[in-house]
């Protein structure tokens, strides 16, 4: 069939619709999608939680960065957020909840309490949460302001930036299939 | 009103009354842990005190009898307070208020948790803080506040705090910004 310029026909492109095509690989834009979508899990234990609750209402509104879908259902939260202290009567019970989460997941320790035990040397506090479960981001401050908690976030865009979609973030996943 | 309760009551329980005092307008009496529920029994039916706001315990270590428990007495309409104290041994049970006041229920508990001082006659004498199997009482003066290891699998552990030379406490009282900094107490 003999075409000119004005009269092009073509068999799986639409011009109207896809006017533009990008060409990316296919890490970058899992990668893309995750970091622009993360659901949190709030672990909100103590008073850090007021904060985590201020971030994500209107004033400093963390919808801003698609991070407002709070879950409280663990299995579909992609980050969990360590808001508070952690106490030892409630740890297993935080890892409980962090092994119910489906990879990829993250975790931010918010806050002096969830990072360290923060001001309770005690005989009742877990002394940061990262003796359960790995975490990605510390925020210090107690409690943080609600643009810390924001910044950390974006700190873990970054870091999801950076890393394998799959290597190095579905690493329960390689476990059991090896 | 508390300063007339304490003498019917010096009056009616002569011989089980160990002490009492009287600190800023506050009255304290100190009974027998024998009598101690009758004294309790008494204030609530005849003298008003229809309303516990507290109980608490103390722990005298080194002395004998180790314990202490305290009562915090008032009535409804706050116009008198009183504060029943009584000594308790190591090896002896306090008989529960709970019969007299629902209030002691948890209050009991948590003396029990915290303190390891048994009740006779509670309706669930089991710990309201740490766990049913956590092996120490840590308010006790000879736990350390860093706590100690313990584990129960499944149900929680606990490990000892780094307290890095602590703990570190103020010296309240004086003026000076500099000594009132908190800090450990062999470094002055
Ligand atoms: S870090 Fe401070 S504000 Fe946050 S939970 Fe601990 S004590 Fe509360």
């Amino acid at each position: 069939m003999e075409t000119t310029d004005t009269n092009q026909t073509f068999a799986a492109y639409d011009s109207k619709i896809e006017g533009n095509v990008i060409i990316t690989k296919v890490d970058a834009a899992m990668n893309w999608m995750r970091k622009n979508s993360m659901w949190p899990m709030p672990m909100g234990l103590a008073c850090c939680a007021i904060e985590m609750m201020a971030a994500a209402c209107s004033r400093f509104d963390l919808s801003r960065f698609g991070m407002e879908v709070m879950r409280f259902s663990p299995r579909q939260a992609d980050v969990m957020i360590v808001s508070g202290t952690v106490t030892y009567k409630m740890a297993l019970a935080v890892k409980r909840v962090w092994d119910q989460m489906p990879e990829p997941k993250w975790c931010i320790a918010m806050g002096a309490c969830a990072s360290s035990g923060g001001m309770y040397r005690s005989y009742a506090v877990l002394q940061g949460i990262d003796r359960l479960i790995p975490v990605d981001v510390y925020i210090s401050g107690c409690p943080p302001r609600p643009e810390a908690l924001i910044e950390g976030l974006l700190k873990l865009q970054r870091k999801i930036e950076g890393t394998d979609a799959v290597m190095e973030q579905k690493k329960e996943l390689l476990e059991d299939l090896a | 009103m508390s300063a007339e309760d304490l003498d019917v009551l010096k009056k009616e329980f002569a011989a089980e009354v160990i002490g009492t005092k009287e600190f800023r307008g506050e009255h304290t009496i100190t009974v027998s842990l024998a009598a101690l529920y009758d004294v309790l029994a008494y204030c609530k039916n005849s003298l008003g005190y229809n309303f516990l706001l507290d109980i608490s315990s103390l722990d005298h270590f080194g002395d004998d009898p180790r314990f202490e428990m305290v009562y915090e007495l008032a009535t409804v309409d706050d116009k008198k307070h009183l504060r029943v104290k009584a000594p308790v041994g190591e090896e002896e049970s306090v008989k529960s208020a709970v019969d007299l006041w629902l209030a002691a229920d948890w209050h009991e508990r948590e003396a029990y948790d915290m303190m390891g001082i048994n009740f006779t006659g509670h309706p669930n004498m089991k710990r309201i803080l740490m766990w049913e199997g956590y092996p120490f009482f840590p308010l006790r003066k000879d736990f350390p506040l860093a706590g100690r290891p313990s584990d129960m699998p499944d149900v929680a552990f606990t490990g000892v705090a780094p307290l890095e030379g602590g703990p570190f406490v103020t010296s309240c009282g004086t003026d000076d910004v500099v000594r009132r900094e908190p800090r450990a107490r062999d470094q002055k």
